[in-house]
């Protein structure tokens, strides 16, 4: 039991593009590394329209797993993978990183969506399908299959897409998490 | 600096109702404040008279009209979170300057309005510092209109002042950031519809299940009633938290004044357990 009540969230609001976005924020590894995959996606409304001023942030194991915790995310070096980045979508919906596949028995990557209109930010996963331990995730394997199917990526010659649906049939699946961290 | 020089040129040939807050279909319905108000009192009542404790935002609040389209209707999936998740990114100095604590010393100039210096401590539910952890902003000019491209808000730009700062806590969870005190702005929500004034903070813990993007207010300000995305939280407790106080010690003489802003990072496992039907 936390002691002390927490500080609500707000709406991103229309105006962080000029302060949150920055250059390197969607590439986790440079385009054309060996071993770069792309992780793209359209959000949408409850309409099914592409909502253009929304943010994502993805946070993920490297390859082998690990979870990192090493600093450079906001200047990238080129070099060092940092498992973490951030990118706003365009006038299309869509947001696109290039990254590294994530290791880990059942892989997936973390995401936060911000967007005006939202009032707080939410939590999702995007597993990578084929993984052969996927059925004894203990998420997905309390999700009936349409809704189970929200959260895994579709395959595509780049890597994996992944649409986020803030409302309506295909409406993703969010996440609360169960117990504060650190304990 | 010519080119934002530009863009405030241009927008003197653009009136206020070009402000687009508001997909363009709403124009022609929007609402005027007597009725978000009122919609705000209903919403309110309802949270009076639920007798449960909702400690975050609403997010389906029809007084936001934004977030018709945009909230989940399914209820919240809970799970445990998984290692990755019970850690989050790191931050350094390759990442941070120091300098860009100062949002006032970012051009050649000063900028217009009042300086001020907002600071506070960052821990967790439990009162543990975030130790050097990203805290980034952004915010109006004292005129209230945003550096952004499509803020179309006739107010002058600031061509001494961007409105975006970051820094890393210290050791013992305290960021400070030294700025000017953002103007209200319109949007177009519903007609005359004024934001209060507001800095926006992202926030990073020491889990990723703690990351949280808010806004904070100044105390009194008579905006706060009326704005919707405020009254979201519509737990009067809980949205006080979003307010600064003003700390008269951490003015300084022939200055600046000053305003303190604690910040908990609980994570969301009981901030938002709102199914709608």
């Amino acid at each position: 039991m936390t002691a002390l009540p927490p500080t609500p969230g707000q709406t991103i609001g229309p105006f962080y593009g000029f302060a949150l976005p920055y250059p390197g924020g969607p590439d986790l590894v440079p385009p054309g590394r060996a071993g770069a995959i792309r992780l793209h996606g359209r959000v949408l409304d409850g309409a099914g329209q592409p909502v253009p001023d929304a943010l994502i942030e993805l946070w993920q194991t490297s390859p082998e797993g690990d979870v990192i915790q090493r600093p450079g995310s906001l200047r990238r070096d080129g070099w060092t993978f940092t498992g973490w980045g951030r990118c706003s979508t365009d006038n299309t919906g869509t947001y696109s990183f290039t990254t590294l596949r994530p290791g880990g028995a059942r892989p997936f990557f973390a995401l936060t969506v911000f967007a005006r209109g939202l009032l707080d930010r939410l939590f999702t996963r995007a597993y990578l399908p084929g993984s052969p331990r996927l059925d004894s995730d203990p998420l997905l394997a309390a999700l009936p299959p349409e809704r189970r199917a929200t959260l895994i990526a579709q395959p595509d010659q780049d890597g994996y897409v992944f649409d986020i649906h803030l409302q309506g049939e295909r409406e993703t699946v969010f996440l609360v998490y169960s117990d504060q961290p650190g304990q | 600096m010519a080119r934002d020089r530009a863009a405030g040129l241009a927008s003197r040939t653009v009136s206020t109702t070009s402000r687009t807050d508001q997909p363009s279909s709403g124009e022609a319905s929007l609402a005027d404040q007597a009725t978000i108000s009122a919609e705000i009192a209903a919403h309110a009542a309802e949270y009076a008279r639920s007798g449960r404790e909702r400690l975050g935002p609403l997010l389906n609040y029809p007084p936001y009209r934004s977030s018709l389209l945009r909230h989940p209707t399914k209820a919240p999936f809970q799970v445990d979170p998984e290692k990755l998740e019970r850690f989050a990114p790191v931050f350094g100095h390759s990442d941070v300057d120091p300098l860009e604590a100062d949002l006032t010393i970012q051009h050649r100039g000063e900028p217009l309005g009042e300086r001020i210096v907002v600071t506070g401590r960052i821990t967790d539910g439990d009162g543990r510092p975030v130790a050097h952890q990203l805290v980034e902003i952004w915010q109006a000019n004292a005129a209230g209109r945003y550096i952004h491209q499509r803020d179309r808000h006739p107010a002058p730009l600031d061509p001494n002042f961007t409105g975006m700062g970051r820094c890393l806590t210290d050791a013992n969870g305290v960021y400070r950031f030294v700025t000017i005190k953002p103007g209200p702005y319109p949007w177009r929500n519903h007609t005359n519809a004024w934001r209060p004034s507001h800095i926006h903070f992202s926030l990073f813990g020491t889990a990723f299940t703690q990351r949280l993007i808010t806004q904070m207010y100044f105390p009194g300000d008579p905006l706060l009633p009326l704005d919707p995305i405020y009254q979201s939280i519509t737990d009067p407790k809980a949205r006080e938290r979003l307010i600064a106080t003003y700390d008269h010690d951490l003015s300084q003489p022939e200055w600046c004044t000053g305003y303190r802003w604690d910040i908990v990072l609980t994570g969301n496992s009981r901030t938002w357990m709102e199914p709608t039907e």
